[in-house]
């Protein structure tokens, strides 16, 4: 069987802050090496989403000047299919200003609230801009193992009742700097401060983002085969050795 | 009369300087620039006041070591006496120190009369540069995304430089890039008089745009730029298609740009004569780089010839293109510490002939950014397939190594983690005769220099005649 997934890149001109197309190019090359064909298509500011016609959405981070261009898009011409996609266990994956525009509203130290998606529970506060950023290294546990990238948001992001934590920190900020909580999940949308980039360095993650989106459109069936990840794992631990010096 | 104060200051950092290089601390570029800012706070107000002709000033993100390197020589050509930071210790720290090595005792500047200051000046700093040294000259490269965790987001620098323009003198001559729209959009703020540089000549065109622009938006109207030619990243002739804003035509312009293996030659027009320049220097990058210096000699009222001359006699800057031989092979660095910047070395050394070895060295000390995602913004893939060899080092040696693999580079390739013994490692690879190019963030390059020069038996940085 010819194995196939379709990738909504939401924005890649404009959110694409912290090398956050390793997270594309990474996705794409452990589709190739399992013989699967990873159709990607770029949607910009104009360009609807068919919700239906998606197994991945990826939005990564922006500048706040590209994250307030964006944010009128993100909701009245792509809001609803987002929305509708996730309600339909679509794997997404939103990092940093992404994440953020994936929750319910921004608030900035100073100014009126900025609204997001709502797909997370959660919302977040910019503290004021004499208090530090969270910047730096992350090490965060997660499904019994570790995720590792690199931090860097000067809002603080809370999750309600409705959102799970993606990861629980070890070391770094994550979500707020408090709780120890990094990310959020509902259904298959996970939401993460984690750069670096962050699959490339965290390839059972990955995998596991492209796990879900096969059985979602092929049933339980499709299973990956193991890659050679001893390169992917030896970036991975020296990331957590950096992390705690 | 110098103050007390300013004796006492001059006297501690040289002290320091001296202390620093005894305990083979470093060069003392910048501490005793420290111990003496600390003492008196307007210590390079006052030393670069008695600069006889004044001082011309470079800020960017890159392209300020070579820029100013060729001012420096453009300026001794001319007969001025000129003093630089020259090993690139850009912060006020640096400027400091560079002003203390030609102070005496009692604050007076040695030979002012004849001194011109040349100064790199890192682009947060600028600011407080400006203030304190009040440039004749100050030009500006580019501006693209670099070391995000220490900078912050590429438009606060923007804003940066436009309230350092409103703040600066009238007497300032502002020199600009024409074709990096988010540097001519300083214009507006500028006071004084404008010069822009560009390239005209379309021959050098990317075919398809990079993935490391930042500037893609016009800042007014939110549209995007349209580009009738695009150099790199977001460099080249542009235009908004909403407000009607577009390049200016430059005063001193490329008409001709020929890339050549180990040299770029350059027909230029200006508005006294045209110029023909041969570089040393080789990539797109340093064909801006003469073009910048060019204008700010020519504002400096320098003949072109002597222009020219000056700015032809450049071989390569501190780690930029500079050249080592050991043991019959040619080893080149490229310093490389940010996507743009990483993307004109990788299609430079792409350009190169013959068989390529290399030698990539990934730090994340606070001078390279602790954040090392960059890497995933650079374009890796141009030199896919084309090396002989490649070895990957530096502390975050394994990223590199991973984001070559990503590139399709072997994923079997050589992860050194120490600088020397990567280096050993890739000089083994290299038949005498051939060619290694070493691509280092700035700590790397500092470390892997300083062995190369040891090898070659080049002397270290600070000892560098100018």
């Amino acid at each position: 069987m010819n194995l196939s997934l379709r990738l909504a890149h939401l924005y890649p001109k404009l959110m694409n802050l912290y090398g956050d197309r390793g997270n594309i190019i990474c996705l794409r090359c452990r589709c190739e090496a399992r013989g699967i064909e990873l159709v990607v298509e770029e949607l910009d500011i104009g360009d609807a989403l068919d919700p239906k016609g998606c197994d991945l959405i990826f939005m990564g981070g922006g500048q706040d000047r590209e994250q307030r261009r964006v944010v009128r898009d993100l909701l009245d011409v792509k809001g609803e299919a987002v929305r509708e996609a996730v309600e339909e266990s679509v794997v997404t994956l939103a990092v940093c200003g992404g994440y953020q525009l994936f929750a319910r509203y921004y608030r900035p130290a100073v100014g009126d609230d900025l609204p997001g998606l709502g797909v997370f529970d959660a919302h977040t506060e910019h503290p004021g801009e004499n208090v530090a950023r969270c910047i730096g290294n992350v090490v965060a546990q997660w499904d019994g193992d570790t995720l590792v990238g690199f931090e860097n948001h000067g809002g603080r992001t809370f999750l309600g009742p409705k959102a799970s934590p993606l990861a629980i920190v070890r070391s770094g900020y994550g979500n707020n700097g408090f709780d120890k909580t990094e990310g959020a999940v509902y259904r298959n949308a996970y939401g993460t401060y984690l750069h670096g980039s962050l699959l490339p360095k965290n390839p059972h993650f990955a995998d596991h983002l492209l796990r879900l989106a096969l059985r979602r459109r092929y049933g339980e069936e499709v299973d990956l085969a193991p890659l050679d990840d001893s390169l992917e794992q030896a970036a991975h631990e020296a990331a957590i050795r950096v992390a705690s010096c | 009369m110098a103050s007390v104060r300013l004796v006492g200051a001059i006297a501690a950092g040289r002290l320091a300087g001296i202390a620093s290089r005894a305990f083979g601390r470093g060069g003392g570029t910048a501490l005793p620039g420290v111990v003496a800012e600390r003492i008196d706070p307007r210590l390079v107000e006052q030393l670069s006041a008695q600069l006889g002709h004044g001082s011309v000033m470079v800020t960017g993100t890159n392209g300020k070591t070579t820029t100013s390197h060729m001012l420096s020589s453009v300026a001794a050509k001319a007969g001025y006496l000129p003093l630089h930071n020259r090993s690139g210790s850009n912060l006020m720290r640096g400027v400091a120190t560079a002003l203390l090595d030609e102070a005496g005792p009692f604050g007076r500047l040695s030979q002012a009369e004849r001194r011109l200051g040349v100064f790199e000046v890192d682009e947060a700093t600028l600011p407080e540069a400006v203030a304190a040294v009040r440039p004749r000259v100050l030009i500006f490269t580019n501006l693209f995304r670099d070391q995000l965790d220490r900078y912050g987001e590429v438009d606060s620098i923007a804003a940066r430089w436009r309230d350092t323009l409103q703040a600066a003198p009238e007497s300032t001559t502002v020199v600009l890039n024409a074709d990096d729209p988010s540097v001519a959009a300083l214009e507006a703020s500028a006071r004084g008089r404008v010069v822009f540089y560009g390239i005209d000549d379309r021959a050098p065109a990317l075919a398809e745009p990079e993935h490391a622009a930042d500037s893609r938006w016009c800042p007014d109207c939110g549209r995007e730029y349209q580009y009738d030619v695009l150099f790199y990243g977001h460099v080249g002739h542009w235009r908004c298609p909403g407000c009607d804003k577009s390049r200016r035509e430059p005063g001193v312009r490329a008409t001709s740009v020929r890339l050549e293996a180990h040299a770029t030659r350059l027909t230029l027009a200006t508005p006294q004569d045209s110029v023909e320049l041969s570089l040393r220097l080789s990539g797109l990058y340093n064909a801006y780089n003469a073009l910048a210096a060019v204008s700010g000699g020519l504002v400096l009222g320098i003949e072109p010839a002597v222009v020219r001359e000056g700015v032809e006699s450049v071989a390569a800057a501190f780690g930029r293109q500079e050249r080592f031989e050991i043991d019959g092979r040619h080893v080149q660095v490229f310093l490389s510490k940010n996507p743009a910047g990483l993307n004109q070395v990788l299609r430079t050394v792409a350009a190169l002939p013959g068989d390529k070895r290399l030698l990539l060295l990934l730090n994340d000390d606070i001078a390279d950014g602790r954040d090392v995602s960059w890497i995933w913004d650079a374009d890796f893939e141009l030199l896919a397939g084309k090396a002989a060899s490649v070895v990957a080092s530096g502390r975050r040696a394994e990223d590199m190594a991973l984001r070559l693999k990503y590139a399709g580079f072997p994923p079997d390739l050589p992860v050194v983690g120490s600088a020397a013994e990567a280096l050993a490692l890739a000089l083994r690879e290299t038949p005498a005769g051939g060619d290694l190019y070493v691509l280092p963030t700035y700590t790397a390059m500092l470390e892997v220099r300083a062995l190369l020069a040891r090898l070659a038996g080049v002397a270290p940085f600070w000892e560098e005649q100018p």
